[in-house]
């Protein structure tokens, strides 16, 4: 038992690390770390970024070296991931379209779709979003009601969607559709993927309870799509988003914000009726349980790099994470809020303040207990995957979509 | 990454595993439950048989020279199983101290005993019903000999050695005292957990050995110990997990399998995520253990108290998974519901290991 990497996995670990220190910046400290100063400056810089990646190989470790990828086996992403957070390098906007339109489109496109499509995802020219979720279809994603119509070659698209990270920027759009109402919920839905520049998509900001808006909802209004952009048969549609959400739950990992190293510095600085919080017993034991979760989670981790360097498939471990670090960081922020007594109402907005930092993780918290699987919709996979309990009744089995019952809600 | 145990580790686990359901050791531990034993001989011969007791003495101490790695898939198992033994006292408390911090002399005269079975140790420490602390411990060791009572001795009508904490005026170190000393008067305390012998032990000038330790080192050899109990209570856990699973599965209510039932598997769902985390840091513990690293006290502490929550967690919530059955004698959740608070009362309470992680990593200055 050691944490040593194997002399395979050194050699990989160190042409990364020579590769971004030859292409990016070291970070000074934990804390320290890359942030645009507006959307549209990320963009570019990201873009800019991915495009060094790719020259230098380093782009979509995962994916074929046809479509602008490297080919790599699993541990040696885990490695990547590794040496790139010890760098200042821009993040974001590319993972859903890298993540899971590009493993879709490389199951269901054709080969010349693939020639097109694959290589500007891979160099970040162009950008990818996920259209499935809808008013009323969240958990249940497979109720949705957006329309597809075929005409002749073509297709019609009616209905909205929700929840659509950077839709308002994307190039082209994975879609999930009901092209027969009529059929049971599962089995009438068709899968494409769109311009998001076609006409008749309306992309409108959704304003969160943090006052930011990092999602959107998209309107179809007599969308045209060429049957031509149809992955997976007509009916096929849910079998083809298995695919991507199986991603998504792989891609949505720990939940970024104050950690316990953060609660435990400021423990040990703040004042707590005259003393320092640190010699608290209520904090000490909120400390201790923090850790102990925190813990938990990084060696878990562990031990699933482990089975990735033996060449196995990781256990079911990570299905945890999501629900233990959402938990943990809302009471972490509401900790840190707390800490301030009645002053930790008070709004700061200060870049890197302390007390913004603990204000972003209770409102962040609150959606990530819900982003990319709920911890209801979470532990209904461990139960079911996991452990092999059964699935819950459902009252909609078997029945035509179009005469589901539907609440007000 | 290596942070797993090896396939011949994994491979001993299993032996073990296969043994304790052969000779199975939870019908056993309901036996001495209701019996007048303070635990199954015959059980504990067969488990020295197979070389556990023996597992991480040197060869030079008559062991078998294996790790600590190899002592955690065993008593990962012991503790699945229930079995009722004094190994826990004898192999992880009184084997370690000696080893720890006896001289050669004392290695070479206790040890081959502690490695075939013919020793059986016990950690005599608490005193009253407060946790020790090295300002409170009243047993009292000047020249030789020793004086005080001792309460809540796991093991302490069956060990033949006692390790006992005590105070020689300058502060407070480990002691050997034999049972056949004289002065030593062993009294059996009824528990909560009857599969598991407890006394209370009254020293009277007995004769005492002294290892070479301070309150420091009375830590670390909890440190140690926390380990081995903390997969001890990982396997326990596991066992009730899946026992919660297996009836869920077969009971059937209002036309249902009640394992259908999102309150039954979000239950379930709950003591997986306590067990993998659990799991998870008792992993981090065997490699501080095994490799004596310096982060041993903080490591300890985390497996300490992450595996007493995950054993509550489904020790309790096997119980009520079983619904009214689970509440009966004659279902076995009680045994595990019994062997939870037993390991979490036998080296200290939850809150004071939080209380220790926190002051590791305070000290340490880690973070």
């Amino acid at each position: 038992m050691d944490f040593n990497d194997t002399p395979e996995e050194a050699k990989f670990r160190k042409e990364a690390f020579e590769w971004l220190k030859a292409n990016a910046e070291l970070k000074e400290g934990p804390k320290d770390s890359w942030r645009a100063s507006s959307e549209e400056e990320g963009l570019k810089e990201v873009k800019i970024w991915q495009k060094k990646l790719h020259e230098g190989g380093w782009a979509c470790l995962h994916w074929p070296k046809t479509y602008g990828g490297r080919e790599s086996t699993p541990i040696e992403r885990v490695i990547w991931g590794q040496e790139v957070s010890k760098f200042k390098v821009p993040g974001g906007y590319l993972e859903i379209g890298q993540g899971m339109a590009g493993p879709v489109m490389m199951m269901y496109a054709t080969e010349e779709q693939k020639e097109r499509y694959l290589p500007p995802m891979a160099t970040g020219e162009e950008i990818w979003c996920q259209l499935f979720s809808e008013p009323a279809a969240g958990s249940d994603v497979a109720g949705i009601k957006t329309k597809a119509e075929l005409e002749g070659d073509t297709w019609t698209i009616n209905g909205q969607k929700v929840w659509t990270s950077g839709a308002h920027f994307s190039d082209y759009g994975i879609l999930v559709t009901r092209s027969d109402p009529s059929a049971p919920k599962h089995k009438g839905l068709t899968f494409f993927f769109v311009d998001m520049k076609s006409p008749g998509i309306e992309v409108k900001p959704i304003k969160q309870i943090s006052g930011g808006a990092n999602f959107n909802e998209v309107y179809f209004t007599d969308v045209k799509i060429p049957d031509s952009q149809r992955l997976g048969a007509v009916g096929d549609g849910w079998k083809v988003s298995l695919t991507t959400l199986m991603n998504e739950r792989l891609a949505v990992g720990d939940a970024s914000g104050p950690d316990f190293q953060e609660a435990f510095s400021l423990a040990r600085g703040q004042d707590l009726n005259g003393k320092l919080a640190i010699e608290n017993d209520a904090v000490r034991e909120k400390l201790a349980d923090w850790y102990c979760q925190q813990s938990g989670l990084k060696y878990a981790k562990y031990r699933n790099i482990s089975a990735l360097s033996r060449g196995e498939t990781p256990g079911p471990q990570s299905s945890i994470t999501k629900i233990v670090s959402g938990n943990k960081l809302q009471e972490i922020a509401n900790f840190g809020l707390d800490m301030l007594d009645s002053a930790g109402i008070l709004r700061s907005d200060e870049e890197g303040a302390e007390q913004s930092m603990y204000q972003y993780g209770f409102y962040g918290a609150a959606g990530i207990r819900i982003a990319g699987g709920t911890d209801e919709i979470l532990k209904n996979i461990i139960s079911e995957q996991v452990l092999g309990m059964p699935q819950d009744m459902r009252a909609d089995k078997g029945l035509p979509f179009n005469e589901i019952p539907t609440g007000n809600k | 990454m290596n942070f797993e145990f090896s396939a011949d580790q994994m491979q001993l686990k299993d032996i073990a595993r296969k043994f304790l359901e052969k000779e199975e050791a939870v019908k056993r531990a309901r036996n001495v439950l209701e019996g007048e034993a303070s635990y199954d001989e015959d059980l504990w011969a067969q488990i020295i048989e197979m070389g556990f007791t023996a597992t991480a003495i040197p060869e030079e101490y008559g062991g078998l020279g294996l790790g600590y790695l190899e002592l955690c898939v065993i008593a990962e198992e012991l503790g699945r199983s229930l079995a009722p033994t004094p190994f826990s006292s004898s192999v992880y408390l009184a084997t370690e101290a000696i080893l720890n911090y006896g001289d050669d002399s004392l290695k070479q005269a206790y040890l081959p005993g502690f490695a075939s079975g013919e020793k059986i140790g016990a950690f005599a420490h608490s005193e009253s019903n407060t946790s020790p602390t090295e300002a409170n411990i009243n047993c009292a060791y000047s020249d030789g000999s020793l004086t005080g009572t001792k309460i809540a001795v796991v093991d302490g009508d069956i060990a033949n050695t006692f390790i006992v904490t005590a105070n020689n005026g300058s502060g407070v170190g480990l002691y050997l005292v034999d049972s056949s000393s004289e002065g030593v008067e062993i009294t059996e305390q009824s528990t909560l957990d009857p599969s598991r012998s407890h006394a209370s032990i009254v020293f009277n000038n007995s004769k005492a050995i002294e290892l070479n330790s301070d309150w420091s080192n009375v830590q670390n050899l909890l440190d140690r110990a926390a380990v081995l109990f903390s997969f001890e209570q990982l396997g326990g856990a596991e066992a009730c997990m899946d026992m919660a699973k297996e009836y869920a599965m077969g009971r059937y209510a209002f036309g249902r399998s009640i394992a259908s039932f999102q309150a039954i598997k979000h239950k379930l769902a709950d003591m997986y995520i306590a067990v993998e985390l659990a799991r998870s840091n008792c992993y981090y513990g065997a490699w501080a253990l095994s490799t004596d690293a310096p982060e041993l006290p903080t490591a300890a502490a985390t497996c300490r108290v992450s595996a007493s929550q995950a054993y509550h967690e489904c020790s309790k919530e096997n119980i009520q998974t079983h619904g009214g059955m689970g509440f009966t004698w004659e279902f076995d959740c009680h045994l595990y519901y019994r062997r939870c608070r037993q390991l979490a009362a036998n080296i200290g309470s939850q809150a004071i290991w939080k209380d220790k992680l926190i002051g590791s990593l305070e000290r340490a200055n880690q973070i």
